[in-house]
């Protein structure tokens, strides 16, 4: 009883100080300590560079460039993308700047806060882009286009600029930064292999393949055993254990009130 | 009296060790559940395949005579080019294959027709020599014309053909002054030929013109145009081309040839696939997809020329019999490199349906094997051409499909509702009573006797 009612306490504290992390966290991301630098940018989907959450990213670009970077999410957290854009000297108008995500499956995700698309003077020096995305789900519908495990891709590009100020050259400072933890409950459904796209060259197949009668075997075995153990954490065991607290609840009632009656 | 005390004092002391042990299994069992339900890391690891070419660069040197001009840092244009060429024949990694192709650096005459022909590779495309690239670089003089068509067209030839991608890098400071042919057609055809080929422009104190067409070849072939002001720009910018394309080189898809019909279009496996398309033109392809599978699928297309501000794509997959499944889409204005969109479908959800409809409208493939449903991906875009754009070859069209196991849909929440709820704590509180009655009743049998 002490250390369920102590995992209980721990579990509401964590609770507590989770909601303010969130709040917190969101004006000053810092980078995580340790983290090397990156100092690349990919140019298309394909050849983003791989950076990790808390991982700094600077690098040098030049105008017009489209910058690809690729950072994997797992189920309960929320990101959030920062980038500064030091501008080149002597341009000659507004430019408009934009960091844009996209899910494993080149989808658009939605920004929830921050300056997903600003517009820097001719004077400006500096330009502050952000966007934090939704909380990333365990599972989802295939037809819905919830945010998923997986990888995602951050795009930052010029979207509006004068044709002279192509090429001049800009640096890219990035930050991508993770809150929230990565604990989902099982019963929220779970999304068996994450969104992670294939990078090999396809292969166009002669015929439709005949479906392989192993893998059918491994499903049947798999629900076996899921279907015989309740996973850990799950209602049924929670709901069991209220009962089983219940039940003792009442006998030690009963046996209060037996006691008194027999003094 | 002594012993039952102990006994019972027993009973007491254990209970709580094994509340620790579930406690413990079930903590396990959660950080498990966890690790399990996290994606993989990073899917650059899982790019790097093994790849027998090495990566392939071919650096394109204007020495047309407007390279005389002194005005990057008061220094000619050609001895900054220079200076920085020696420097990233220098700092070249070992494995990446460097070449250099020079143009307009022979021709001393006026005759168009032959200074338009003038471009020559002093450096072959090959592991590199350092002192002897070098040296050939430090003796190149400003000359004649500017043919950057054809010196593009011949690079792609000295660079041959293979599975991994090539990149050009070409650094010039004045318009290609032999049209035809356009250097930026030049560009669009080399980059729809088999081989991908990625142009990258640098342009050394470039005019409007100039801009606007090193901006037209670099977009027509997915490459970056810089503007060099600064020797150190010119050189950190080749350098970072340079690593650039020795990073990327490798993740090259497959080419493929969509259809205008689902029928006997071609059958795809999982993997990344690039096609061309052009303006209001259908691709459609087809994906097996076995019963408890999930079909994923997601396509960029380019925007590799003038074309007017708003734009989409849509990604449809459809049953054999044209009844649509699901659909992704984006749409956009403005400027942008590729427009993509993606879908999942999964094939036990909806396989029923999909098994009836090819019973009646049966394919030879799909009756024999009733398991595995085809589904039909069509690719369609929403770009209009401005005036004067050319329509062929098509946009490139870049297709990713995979096929994983299926997310069954979580079973809703038990709890508060259900006949099998209140049976469950029934029996679990009926266990527990009992059990607790017992020790009760033996305890209060044993008190007596005592």
């Amino acid at each position: 009883m002490r250390t369920r009612s102590a995992t209980l306490a721990t579990l509401l504290a964590a609770g507590i100080a989770l909601a303010p992390a969130t709040a917190m966290a969101a004006p000053t991301p810092t980078p995580s300590p340790g983290a090397t630098t990156v100092t690349k940018a990919g140019t298309s989907f394909l050849s983003a560079t791989p950076v990790a959450a808390g991982q700094p990213v600077r690098v040098g670009a030049s105008t017009g460039e489209y910058l690809y970077w690729s950072f994997p999410a797992a189920a309960g957290e929320t990101h959030e993308v920062n980038a500064t854009v030091s501008l080149a000297k002597n341009r000659s108008g507004r430019s408009t700047w934009t960091v844009e995500v996209f899910d494993g499956l080149r989808r658009r995700q939605a920004c929830t806060a921050g300056a997903q698309t600003p517009t820097a003077d001719a004077s400006a020096s500096t330009v502050a882009i952000g966007c934090t995305l939704r909380r990333v789900r365990s599972w989802a519908e295939p037809w819905s286009a919830d945010p998923l495990p997986g990888t995602y891709y951050v795009r930052l590009a010029v979207v509006n600029v004068p044709e002279t100020d192509l090429g001049l050259p800009i640096d890219v400072d990035l930050l991508i930064s993770t809150t929230g933890d990565a604990d989902t409950s099982p019963d929220d459904g779970r999304l068996e292999a994450p969104l992670v796209p294939p990078a090999n060259a396809g292969t166009v197949l002669d015929a439709v393949p005949t479906a392989a009668p192993e893998d059918e075997d491994d499903d049947g075995w798999r629900l076996n055993l899921t279907g015989w153990l309740p996973e850990a954490g799950s209602r049924w065991i929670w709901t069991t254990a209220g009962g089983v607290l219940a039940a003792v609840a009442g006998v030690v009632g009963f046996a209060l009130t037996r006691r008194r009656s027999t003094r | 009296m002594r012993p039952e005390y102990l006994s019972s004092l027993d009973i007491a002391t254990l209970r709580p060790v094994i509340n620790k042990r579930w406690l413990s299994a079930v903590l396990l069992g959660l950080l498990a559940a966890t690790a399990l339900a996290g994606p993989a890391p990073a899917s650059a690891d899982e790019k790097a395949e093994p790849v027998s070419e090495p990566p392939r660069v071919q650096l394109v040197l204007d020495v047309s005579g407007s390279m005389r001009a002194t005005d990057i840092d008061g220094r000619s244009r050609i001895s900054v080019a220079q200076q920085a060429f020696g420097e990233v024949v220098d700092a070249l990694p070992d494995e990446t294959q460097l070449g250099i192709r020079v143009l307009g650096a022979t021709y001393k005459g006026k005759d168009k027709q032959q200074g338009c022909l003038d471009t020559q590779q002093i450096v072959p495309v090959g592991p590199v020599d350092r002192d002897q690239a070098k040296a050939a670089v430090a003796t190149l003089r400003p000359t004649g014309f500017t043919p950057v068509g054809l010196a593009l067209r011949e690079a792609a030839k000295d660079l041959g053909t293979g599975t991994t991608a090539r990149r050009i890098v070409l650094i010039t400071d004045g318009e290609d002054t032999c049209a035809p042919p356009d250097p930026c057609q030049v560009a669009r055809e080399l980059a729809a030929k088999g081989t991908t080929l990625v142009v990258d422009t640098l342009g050394l104190a470039p005019d409007d013109k100039v801009r606007r067409q090193l901006l037209c070849i670099a977009a027509a072939t997915g490459g970056t145009y810089t503007a060099a002001t600064s020797a150190d720009d010119l050189t950190d910018r080749l350098k970072q081309l340079v690593d650039r394309a020795r990073d990327t080189y490798t993740t090259t898809p497959a080419k493929v040839d969509g259809t205008d019909v689902c029928k006997g279009a071609p059958l795809l496996a999982p993997g990344v696939y690039t096609d061309r398309e052009t303006f209001s033109e259908h691709r459609w392809y087809r994906v097996p997809v076995r019963a408890g599978q999930e079909l994923r699928a997601s396509v960029s297309v380019a925007l590799d020329r003038p074309i007017n501000p708003d734009h989409g794509v849509l990604l449809r997959a459809t049953a054999s019999d044209g009844r649509e499944l699901v659909r992704g889409v984006d749409a956009g204005s403005g400027r942008t490199d590729v427009v993509s969109a993606g879908l999942r479908w999964s094939a036990n959800e909806d396989g029923d349906d999909a098994e009836r409809d090819e019973d009646a409208t049966p394919t030879p493939s799909a009756s024999a094997t009733p398991a595995v449903t085809t589904v039909c991906l069509v690719v369609s875009n929403m770009f209009s051409p401005q005036a004067g754009t050319e329509r062929n070859p098509g946009m490139p069209v870049e297709l990713t499909v995979d096929v994983v196991a299926a997310s069954p849909a979580p079973d809703g929440p038990d709890l508060g509702r259900g006949w099998v709820l209140l049976l469950l704590l029934t029996l679990a509180g009926l266990v527990t009573g009992l059990v607790t009655g017992l020790l009760t009743r033996w305890w209060v049998a044993t008190w007596r006797e005592n």
